[in-house]
């Protein structure tokens, strides 16, 4: 098995000697995309013109259905069928897997009379054109039996139990060491149902041919999609084809199949003719997963010079009884702050609310919302600067585990970010600055976010003309994958850029888990790098093997790859000639990679540090963004381009949680109150005002081959709490409940007379 | 119903149901996929088409409405390997990550650099008498109505940056 | 979205009759509201007349020495006009203050009057709402939501109507003419256009079924400064939790009650020589509002007073 010393051999992508690795390079799919012509799923073009499909959703969060008339959809134009509970065909039963290796188990859509969640598709029409379809579905009627609903999260604390397979970590004795410590922080705070909001809706085309699917979907991880499609409809995987190629939006919420895959297959094979199916903007708000709401109890206690000796964080969450997921909001509180005494824990309550799920950095984003306003809340007390009580509890091991880190540089972001941001401006004493009817504060926050390494595979292909071609089950979620696979991939074979291409999301490629947990980049990257230093093995053999080569004879240790050219010491040929005279097929070979033995001896994260500077409006509460700057450590960054949009964008899901983002929940019907895009308030524009971040220079040995972490999550975590904390620096208001709307910024401003 | 419209420099007929949006139309029956359907209730901006040379959310009009109008596309203002100076300045800030609201922008950028150019005021102007000047803040709220989740707002104002000098 | 037929009109009369004459029928315009309902199958007609191309699209100067709009102008153009920019700057910012680019390059100027409510419940088509289904309840009463209607609100519906040009209009005493079904002319103030909620919160205006607005006029401009305010969760394309304009010494508000609501009694205290907070605290001292709502009182108050002082039409 591999060693993480394995990984700290010198290698193409360390050495980096052709330049392409960090280089801001273009986004290698970015040419269509900005000209429309990358084809998302539902733009893609059947080989015969489709049928098109819409979902009916519950309208109860729980019971039974009890009648469906859909006597007058079927009746209606262009209606093609329309399915219920009652008529859908065969599926296999929810949970079952027939084939054990099987990624995801089946999930048939229309399953049962069972009402598990408002939204849930309790029918399926299917007409010629999508004006038919949609009015056809509105002819759909469908009687229920409501049953009894817990879909109350505030009400339903009683019933929290732990998670499964889950105990609370104690280590020392947190309570005497709190009841003992000097100064105390103990608060609670709020983070609500969020929603991923990708601008592409879950959408799927599917046709057949003879007994295998075609599916072009929207989804985040191939294998998962293909397999939850095969076991559904009880099918061989071999006889499902998934296609992603273009994903407009993931966040984690298109990590699993929804009914659209399910539905449209089924139909296509029903009618005969490709059939494609999206949900609507409002569908997706119920029928697909959100951030669990997560209630945040901190406690910390500190001796005066501010080192902590007591510290708690404990997190109570919701998931769907039917969809077992825990927000692990406490998590990262295990690994931030040195504290002889601690204690984190989750609670979980089984609710009847559409299925919570994973959303970009789940744990780190709502959980580093409560921590970081903690932090800043005891560094007041105490007198101390925000920045300078977390230098005092740096630890310099693990403070849970006791292992060493394999890197950290949280001090120095933080250090760094101080200076470039001009944190020496800020005023420590609360509502002192003022900007006409503004009140201008700062705050900060620091972040984190673990690292993964995921087994994956990659082929690589070079062929006759000196093209190398990379193939992978993987997905670009608009993350950056395709263009870091192509640096790796030319860095690691000595080609320029231009030489290589990227084919990913499609079934049919080499397996990576795909897009989630920014692990994304390490692990599908590792995995191309695999198969680079492969077919540079196969290439060396063929020329010093050829009679016809240069290079006939040579040392296979001597061989260097540089600029399209194989070459030994002044003996060089082009790997077009080479490859088109010794090998005219081409040369096709896979590589994998897979967590290291020892990986799990370090402690290992990405960090980065936050630095806000709101304005309040004293008039009415608004919060209006003024300044932002993010300093992250994430190993060594393969796209200086692409990675900082990641982090930026990360950043900015920050700016929303805090100000804008909640899917409030109406208890009287156990639906969201706000589902369309007018209401649900991600950031526009306008909300993000000077907005910046930089990476400091870092590779990680540990992580992999190339010494490259995610940055996809990283930006989001604890860049709310740098907001809260500059809400309190401006005002002297201390909200603990996101996000911090005006009506509550104001009703903080008036109970300071303000 | 019969429409003719248009569509990048090419009239084009159509025979459809009257429900039909521009936006469906321009997808389903058209073949240019390239305008996008994120809400279809104008709350995104990724249907932003040019219509007559002036932007609009082509979700909330139907067909119909547009008999005769000159409607540009993203997939009008340039192909790879010519592209319009508003894509070139988005691929090359990078102002894009999943792409699915990109057209929207870009569509959107050319329409609101018009408008600027003819003097157009915004929320942000401060003096509605005054030239308008492209200040970040001025770009900020004029392409406000084009919502990227992935959030490459900061890297769509470089990009518009680049170009409000020289297209405006 | 129901089955349609869909006519361009000839002119105004085919249009006002063509819509008089047939129960289903409704204008159509910018489409930018209408749509957006009729997708929900909210708004069902069976037919649409299109107004949008009528010669009603312009902008022209009133012998009394004010502007008359036409009712098919878009918001964008209507911003952008010089004379508006420089003598109604309250009817520029508001309407800039609205929607996005795009919708108010859509939108017009008689659809923006007669836009719909934005509350969540309206929109939900699986709730109860007196406004959609006559009869059916309020869902809105009793909700989590907290920014109803704190004036004028009934036991049937406590939505707002949420124009931001509506309040600009309002402050600046504009009317609308209309083309009534029988082809008559008539003038209504815009302050009279839209009624309260009662029992019957699905009737919004005072409009007879088939009269269409024609024009928008605008008195002369009054003495005094102009202002307008709003006050909103994120900082562009959003609906708005509060507005107020102001125009000399008349003030509106917005979002705040089932249509725009003149602020009589802060203007009434404004001629008497009360301060900006005298002026807003008289007004909300008449507003209603359950525990939810309590802090729109507040904001309304505050709004106004500011909005108030930054016309300068307190003494």
């Amino acid at each position: 098995m591999t060693s993480v010393r394995d990984w700290a051999e010198p290698n193409p992508v360390t050495e980096n000697r052709g330049g392409v690795i960090g280089k801001g390079v273009d986004r290698y799919e970015g040419a269509l995309k900005v000209t429309g012509t990358a084809p998302y799923a539902y733009d893609t073009v059947a080989p015969s013109p489709p049928a098109i499909g819409v979902l009916v959703t519950a309208t109860i969060p729980r019971g039974r259905v009890t009648s469906v008339d859909t006597a007058a959809a079927e009746a209606a134009p262009g209606v093609q069928l329309v399915w219920t509970h009652l008529n859908v065909p065969a599926q296999a039963p929810r949970g079952t897997r027939a084939n054990p290796r099987s990624q995801r188990a089946s999930n048939p859509a229309l399953g049962s009379d069972r009402v598990e969640y408002y939204g849930q598709s309790v029918a399926f029409v299917v007409a010629d054109t999508f004006e038919n379809a949609r009015a056809a579905a509105e002819l759909v009627k469908v009687a229920y039996a409501a049953e009894p609903a817990v879909v109350d999260f505030m009400a339903s604390f009683d019933q929290a139990t732990l998670p499964p397979d889950e105990e609370d970590v104690h280590i020392g004795d947190f309570h005497g060491a709190f009841a003992a410590a000097p100064v105390t922080i103990d608060e609670t705070y709020f983070s609500p149902i969020q929603n991923h909001v990708q601008m592409e809706p879950c959408a799927t085309i599917a046709w057949w041919e003879g007994d295998k699917v075609t599916v072009h979907t929207s989804i985040q991880m191939v294998k998962g999609g293909q397999h939850a499609l095969a076991e559904t409809l009880a099918i061989p995987s071999s006889d499902v084809h998934l296609l992603t190629r273009y994903i407009g939006g993931g966040f984690g919420g298109k990590g699993q199949p929804y009914d659209d895959l399910i539905l449209s297959a089924l139909a296509a094979r029903a009618l005969k003719r490709p059939v494609k199916v999206a949900y609507t903007r409002q569908q997706m708000f119920h029928g697909t997963i959100h951030r669990p709401a997560v209630d945040m109890r901190v406690r910390l206690g500190a001796e005066p010079n501010g080192r902590l000796t007591a510290f708690a964080v404990e997190a109570t969450t919701h998931c769907a009884r039917a969809a077992t997921f825990t927000e692990h909001a406490a998590n990262f509180s295990r690994n931030l702050y040195a504290a002889p005494n601690r204690l984190t824990g989750h609670r979980l309550v089984r609710m009847d609310l559409p299925h919570a799920g994973p959303m970009r950095a789940p744990g780190e984003a709502p959980g580093m919302l409560s921590l970081e306003c903690a932090m800043d809340e005891l560094a007041e007390k105490l007198g101390l600067d925000p920045i300078e009580l977390r230098i005092r509890n740096e630890p310099d091991i693990d403070p849970e585990t006791g292992k060493p880190f394999s890197i950290r540089q949280l001090v120095r972001c933080m250090t760094e970010g101080a200076q470039r941001f001009g944190w020496e401006r800020r005023n420590p004493v609360p509502g002192q600055v003022r900007d006409g009817r503004w009140m201008v504060g700062m705050g900060m926050a620091a972040a984190i976010r673990g690292n993964f390494l995921l087994p994956a595979k990659a082929g690589v292909r070079i062929d006759a003309g000196g093209i190398i071609t990379l193939r992978q089950g993987m997905t670009d979620i608009g993350t950056g994958t395709y263009t870091i696979l192509a640096q790796i991939t030319a860095e690691t074979l000595g080609v320029p850029l231009g030489h290589v291409r990227v084919e990913i999301g499609d079934s049919d490629f080499p397996p990576a888990p795909g897009s989630g947990g920014q692990f994304g980049a390490a692990t599908a990257g590792s995995a191309a790098f695999e198969a680079g230093m492969n077919l540079r093995r196969a290439l060396t053999e063929l020329a010093v093997g050829d009679p016809n080569s240069p290079l006939y004879g040579g040392p296979a240790e001597y061989v260097t790859f540089e600029n399209g050219v194989i070459a030994i010491e002044n003996r060089s040929e082009t790997l077009a000639a080479l490859v088109g005279r010794a090998a005219p097929d081409g040369i096709y070979v896979e590589g994998s990679i897979s967590p290291a033995a020892d990986a799990r001896d370090y402690s290992q994260h990405t960090y980065g540090a936050h630095f806000a500077e709101v304005g309040v409006n004293q008039v009415t509460g608004e919060v209006r963004l003024r300044k932002m700057f993010g300093v992250f450590a994430a190993g060594r960054i393969l796209n200086a381009k692409t990675a900082k949009s990641q982090i930026t964008g990360g950043m900015i899901w920050g700016v929303g949680t805090a100000l804008t983002e909640v899917n409030a929940v109406d208890p009287r019907f156990g639906s969201f109150v706000n589902q369309d895009m007018a209401e649900y308030l991600a950031p526009v524009h306008a909300d993000i005002v000077d907005l910046d971040a930089m990476f400091l220079d870092e590779a990680d040995d540990k992580a992999n081959p190339m010494g490259i972490k995610g940055v996809g999550e990283l930006g989001i975590a604890g860049a709310g709490a740098a907001i809260a904390n500059a809400i309190y620096n401006a005002t002297g208001v201390r909200l603990r409940d996101y996000p911090m709307t005006p009506d509550k910024v104001l009703a903080g401003l008036m109970a300071k007379g303000l | 119903m019969r429409t003719t419209i248009t569509v990048n420099g090419t009239a084009r007929t159509l025979d459809v149901d009257p429900r039909t949006t521009l936006l469906d139309a321009l997808r389903e029956h058209l073949g240019l996929t390239g305008s996008k359907k994120g809400c279809d209730h104008g709350q995104c901006g990724a249907c932003t088409v040019l219509v007559n040379g002036v932007r609009i959310n082509s979700c909330l009009s139907i067909l119909a409405m547009h008999d005769g109008d000159q409607v540009t596309t993203i997939e009008g203002l340039g192909q790879p390997g010519a592209l319009h100076p508003v894509q070139q300045a988005f691929l090359e800030r990078d102002a894009l990550q999943c792409g699915y609201c990109t057209p929207g922008q870009i569509c959107s950028t050319v329409g609101m650099l018009q408008e600027a150019a003819d003097g157009w005021a915004s929320k942000e102007t401060a003096d509605l008498s005054a030239p308008t000047a492209l200040t970040d803040a001025e770009i900020r709220e004029r392409m406000s109505g084009n919502i990227c989740r992935c959030s490459a707002y900061p890297q769509i104002l470089a990009a518009i940056r680049d170009l409000a000098g020289e297209v405006a | 979205m129901k089955p349609f037929t869909y006519e361009r009109a000839a002119d105004a009369k085919a249009a006002v009759k063509a819509v008089a004459e047939n129960p289903g029928a409704k204008f159509l315009a910018g489409g930018t509201n209408l749509l957006d309902l009729m997708k929900l199958e909210i708004e069902t007609p069976t037919h649409l007349v299109d107004v949008g191309r009528l010669p009603f699209a312009g902008i022209e100067a009133t012998d009394e020495g004010g502007l008359r709009i036409g009712g098919a102008m878009t918001n964008a153009k209507l911003a952008a006009h010089p004379k508006v920019r420089e003598l109604y700057p309250v009817l520029a910012r508001a309407i800039l203050a609205g929607a996005s680019g795009q919708l108010r390059n859509k939108a017009t100027t008689a659809g923006n009057l007669l836009q719909r409510t934005r509350c969540d419940y309206f929109y939900d088509t699986a709730k109860p709402c007196n406004k959609r289904e006559p009869g059916s309840g309020c869902s809105a009463i009793g909700g989590p939501g907290g920014y109803g209607a704190i004036f004028g609100a009934s036991e049937a519906c406590i939505a707002t109507h949420t124009s931001d040009m509506a309040v600009a209009l309002t402050a600046l005493d504009a009317s609308v003419e209309t083309m009534t079904p029988d082809g008559g002319a008539r003038t209504i103030k815009v302050e009279a256009l839209h009624r309260l909620p009662g029992a019957s919160p699905q009737v919004e205006t005072d409009l007879a079924a088939g009269e269409l607005i024609t024009a928008v006029v605008l008195p002369p401009p009054p003495a005094g400064g102009q202002a307008y305010a709003k006050v909103r969760d994120r900082a562009s394309y959003a609906h708005g939790l509060a507005m107020v304009a102001v125009a000399g010494g008349r003030v509106a508000f917005g979002a705040v009650a089932h249509k725009p609501w003149r602020a009589e009694k802060a203007e009434a205290a404004l001629a008497a020589g009360a301060s900006a907070a005298e002026a807003a605290s008289a007004e909300v001292a008449g507003a209603d509002a359950d525990d939810r709502r309590a802090h729109k009182i507040a904001l309304v108050r505050r709004l106004a007073a500011a909005t108030i002082e930054d016309a300068g039409s307190a003494r």
